[in-house]
């Protein structure tokens, strides 16, 4: 049996949906709103201005997240910036360009009025972050300053210097800070979301451990969000945080939320290459320094004169000869994998020879020092710190990294999972971005949810519950939840094998990342969905966790995280497998034009895959939400 | 790349808040030049995994010195030896083979430690609660542009609001204060015109949550020399200079200047 999506697209022309969609939807009374609780997992972007939203229109929030503080959650490592159609530089930029820009961006991927919503509300974030007083960049005369950024052609970017995650995330951070202080918000820290419950097929509430006594509580609410953020530590070197994971989305799904697209994995192409093999994670070095650098490799892959040694003549600028009117600035998943054959032929540079040059020697001639230094000093210093070279005076040696995934828990048009009452946001859910994300998006995308989607979509869950009982703690659903997960975490402690969590998180990734990372092929996954399974199997009787579940023991916890990984690392390669062609980030050698580029098959995959859990993560069920484009033609994407 | 050998760690456990705590001594064979600090710390739990030991409980997570995570007394200073530069940025190459490398949690009376290098720095969260914000509600914002503010303030606020509420600044400070952190965010809102309407209740507020929890500043500047972002001393005078206006000046008042 086949399930049948309904995404709830409002009627009307695209420009019109999000108009029609809020003119039709059912509200709760302010007096009524205090009547419902809305628990909200997770304090980034997304989730913390969620939550004081929420709580500003009135409804009880109650907000958890496993930091020993909201404002630790990793939208703050978002270095480069935020789009918005503002059209502030009068270089012809509308919504609806940014519109096109991201639904041709995501490879004809994403539901074009949810990508058209998001455009549109893009221009009262910026408002918004502004009155709270967000430090942008600004020009002389006191107005707000943009840059551009890969995958567009017009300066729409919003920064602060080159922090814009953190001033961003500090700014819905004190909004909801605010609402803690008020008495809107409860805040639970170093608690840990384990389970969703769901009764009579709606999502009654939450299971969690609180990380500092290992306590399992269950707390129920009208509405549950998940606002987790992505899962790309499943490759183990990543650039996302340490304590990232796939675990609250994970766990939903098991209770019969969708998973959709697990394989749309996002490489940056600007990451500080891997030094050493205990390396614990990769960092970013922002997407913008392209607007300036010139990225090439040598000609011959036995140069190896340094940098500065090597004539004009022996250099390839690839990007700028490959895709001359985007060159640097073409978009990620184009850059990536550019780099990758280039290293792959042995025309890589640095000790290990896993790099390519972004060098800024000729910004430097034509800008002149200082503004080079006003416009990227701290990355460049941040870049010293870790590599221990000079980038005023060495090119930077870069490389790609996993870094976003656009896969995600389904959801509608109102964010809703495919389960009424659990709602999904940001990075957690699927729905934008498509194949691939475009640069200073994510940012927008996880504002736009917390602060303008959500808060509008969420009372027409709640309306028809005014009055109902709901249930409580104490109905077996959250009592038999509570006991599963006791037993899941007394298990880990109890297998007392010898690797530890963080063995295997290694080997997991080194899988993923080999054969379902930046070029996918059928054996290759094949291989991966036979490696996975007998990898899981040792995990499950292999694994050592010392210490006890009764106090803060962070072994215990990256257990739980690990064996959720190794679940969507199989429905990972099972949906890279069953994608037969290459769209976005997601590129499959059989399936590409003679220049190496992405080659769609719309006829058969112009649609989301969303996966069913069946109970066993190496046979999931696979369903279809077909894509409908109405405005936006079809077209190979080309950034030549 | 080189590697380092024969480090000594001593590293501060403790079992939980009522535990004594104690220094306990490992070894760490071999480790790359290349690798952070906190890999250091990653290196010896696998050891102490497999020796099937407890691992060492530390905070952490972006590993890029913005989340504000990690923290660490090393040798004594916080972040360790090397200016402007968390934790988890603190990479090998300032260490040599030999080593004796002495590992502690921050040491403040408002961060009581949770369980061996974790400390809790939750009454940071309530001096932003008491008034580290502007109030203004989604929805009702005026158009970012209608709001001119001049490059040099816009580029003040942001030095001070660069802030990543590590804490290295109570740790640091003799008297456990956390004076800059407070007076980095009053800073921050305070300079920009979105900042006037709450000015004076902003600072009074955040003043006075700060000294429940805090000790009281004496101006001896070690927080600024621990500080990751370099935050500068002077928001601790901005915040003294608009605390003590608040004390004088009330709304009221002011909307007649």
């Amino acid at each position: 049996m086949t399930y049948t999506f309904d995404a709830k697209i409002p009627a009307g022309p695209l420009t019109e949906k999000w108009d029609n969609y809020k003119q039709n939807a059912k509200l709760v009374n302010p007096n009524n709103k205090r009547k419902f609780k809305i628990i909200v997992v997770g304090t980034g972007l997304a989730g913390a201005s969620a939550a004081a939203t929420l709580a500003e229109l009135g409804y009880q929030v109650d907000a958890f997240t496993f930091h020993d503080s909201p404002r630790r959650a990793h939208s703050i490592a978002a270095q480069g910036g935020i789009n918005a159609a503002k059209n502030y530089q009068g270089d012809g930029d509308s919504v609806n360009r940014l519109f096109t820009d991201t639904i041709k961006g995501g490879d004809f991927r994403s539901r074009e009025a949810n990508v058209h919503r998001l455009a549109q509300v893009s221009v009262d974030i910026i408002d918004q972050m502004v009155a709270q007083g967000v430090p942008f960049a600004r020009e002389y005369g006191g107005l707000l300053d943009n840059r551009s950024f890969g995958g567009a052609q017009v300066s729409r970017t919003f920064y602060a210097r080159g922090q814009t995650g953190q001033q961003l995330l500090i700014g819905a951070y004190q909004q909801m800070a605010r609402q803690v202080g008020l008495g809107g918000v409860r805040l639970f820290n170093r608690t840990e979301l384990i389970d969703t419950v769901v009764v009579d097929g709606r999502c009654a509430g939450i299971v969690v451990r609180d990380l500092l006594t290992g306590e399992i509580q269950s707390h129920a609410a009208h509405a549950v969000v998940l606002a987790t953020g992505g899962y790309g530590n499943v490759f183990f070197l990543s650039t996302n945080a340490m304590q990232c994971n796939v675990t609250a989305a994970w766990r939903a799904h098991r209770r019969g939320a969708m998973f959709a697209n697990p394989c749309y994995t996002q490489i940056h192409p600007t990451c500080i290459p891997q030094a050493d093999e205990t390396q614990s994670k990769l960092t970013l070095m922002s997407e913008s320094l392209r607007n300036d650098g010139r990225v090439w490799v040598p000609k011959s892959s036995t140069d190896n004169r340094p940098a500065d040694q090597i004539p004009e003549a022996d250099r390839d600028y690839y990007l700028e000869r490959l895709y001359p009117s985007y060159g640097n600035l073409a978009p990620r998943d184009i850059s990536s994998r550019a780099a990758k054959r280039l290293v792959d032929k042995g025309q890589g540079i640095g000790p290990l020879k896993n790099g390519v040059n972004l060098d800024f020697a000729a910004a430097i001639e034509r800008l002149g020092l200082d503004v080079v230094k006003e416009r990227y000093g701290n990355l460049f210093e941040m870049y010293e710190r870790i590599a221990g070279e000079d980038p005023y005076k060495t090119p930077m040696r870069i490389y790609p990294a996993t870094h976003y995934t656009m896969g995600g828990l389904w959801v509608d048009y109102e964010l809703m999972t495919n389960i009424p009452g659990l709602y999904a946001a940001g990075e957690a859910n699927f729905s934008d971005h498509g194949a691939n994300r475009l640069g200073a998006s994510a940012l927008m995308q996880g504002l736009a949810d917390g602060y303008f989607v959500l808060p509008s979509t969420i009372s027409s869950g709640l309306a028809p519950l005014l009055g109902k009982t709901m249930p409580g703690i104490d109905h077996p659903a959250f009592k038999e939840a509570e006991k599963q997960a006791k037993d899941r975490f007394t298990g880990y402690l109890n297998t007392k094998g010898k690797r530890s969590p963080d063995w295997f998180h290694r080997e997991l990734g080194k899988i993923i990342w080999d054969k379902c990372g930046m070029e996918r092929t059928k054996e290759g996954l094949q291989e991966a969905l036979t490696d996975l399974p007998a990898l899981y199997n040792e995990f499950k009787t292999d694994l050592r966790v010392t210490g006890t579940g009764e106090t803060t023991n962070q072994t215990l916890e990256k257990a739980g995280r690990v064996d959720d990984f190794f679940q969507l690392g199989m429905a990972m390669c099972q949906d890279a497998l069953a994608r037969e062609e290459s769209c976005g980030a997601h590129f499959r050698s059989e399936y590409q034009t003679p220049e190496g580029e992405a080659q769609r098959d719309d006829e058969k995959f112009c649609h989301v895959a969303a996966f069913e859990w069946t109970g066993d993560p190496m046979n999931p069920k696979r369903n279809v939400e077909e894509l409908v484009f109405e405005t936006a033609h079809l077209a190979t994407r080309s950034y030549k | 790349m080189s590697h380092l050998k024969n480090l000594t760690l001593k590293v501060w456990r403790q079992s939980g808040p009522k535990d004594a705590g104690r220094f306990e001594t490992h070894q760490v064979a071999e480790i790359s030049d290349e690798a952070s600090f906190l890999e250091l710390l990653d290196v010896l739990n696998e050891q102490l995994i497999s020796d099937n030991k407890e691992a060492v409980v530390f905070d952490h997570d972006c590993r890029e010195g913005i989340c504000g995570t990690c923290s660490l007394m090393i040798n004594g200073v916080a972040h360790g030896p090397q200016r402007a530069t968390t934790t988890c940025q603190l990479h090998m190459r300032s260490f040599k083979s030999n080593d004796t490398i002495v590992v502690e949690p921050w040491r403040a009376a408002a961060f009581p430690i949770i369980k061996d290098l974790m400390v809790d720095r939750s009454p940071l969260d309530r001096i932003i609660e008491a008034g580290g914000y502007i109030t203004a509600v989604t929805g009702g914002a005026p158009d970012g542009n209608l709001i001119a503010v001049p490059k040099p303030v816009s580029d003040a606020a942001m030095d001070s609001a660069q802030c990543i509420g590590c804490g290295a600044c109570v740790a640091a400070c003799p008297n456990g204060a956390a004076s800059l952190f407070t007076g980095a965010k009053i800073a921050h809102l305070n300079r920009l015109p979105q900042g006037q309407p709450e000015r004076y209740k902003r600072a009074e507020a955040m003043v006075e949550t700060m000294d429940e929890h805090f000790g009281s500043c004496t101006n001896h500047g070690e927080c600024s020399a621990a500080c990751p972002k370099e935050i500068s001393i002077d928001v601790i005078a901005l915040m003294n200079k608009d605390y003590r206006a608040s004390k004088f000046k009330s709304r009221k008042e002011i909307s007649r200047d």
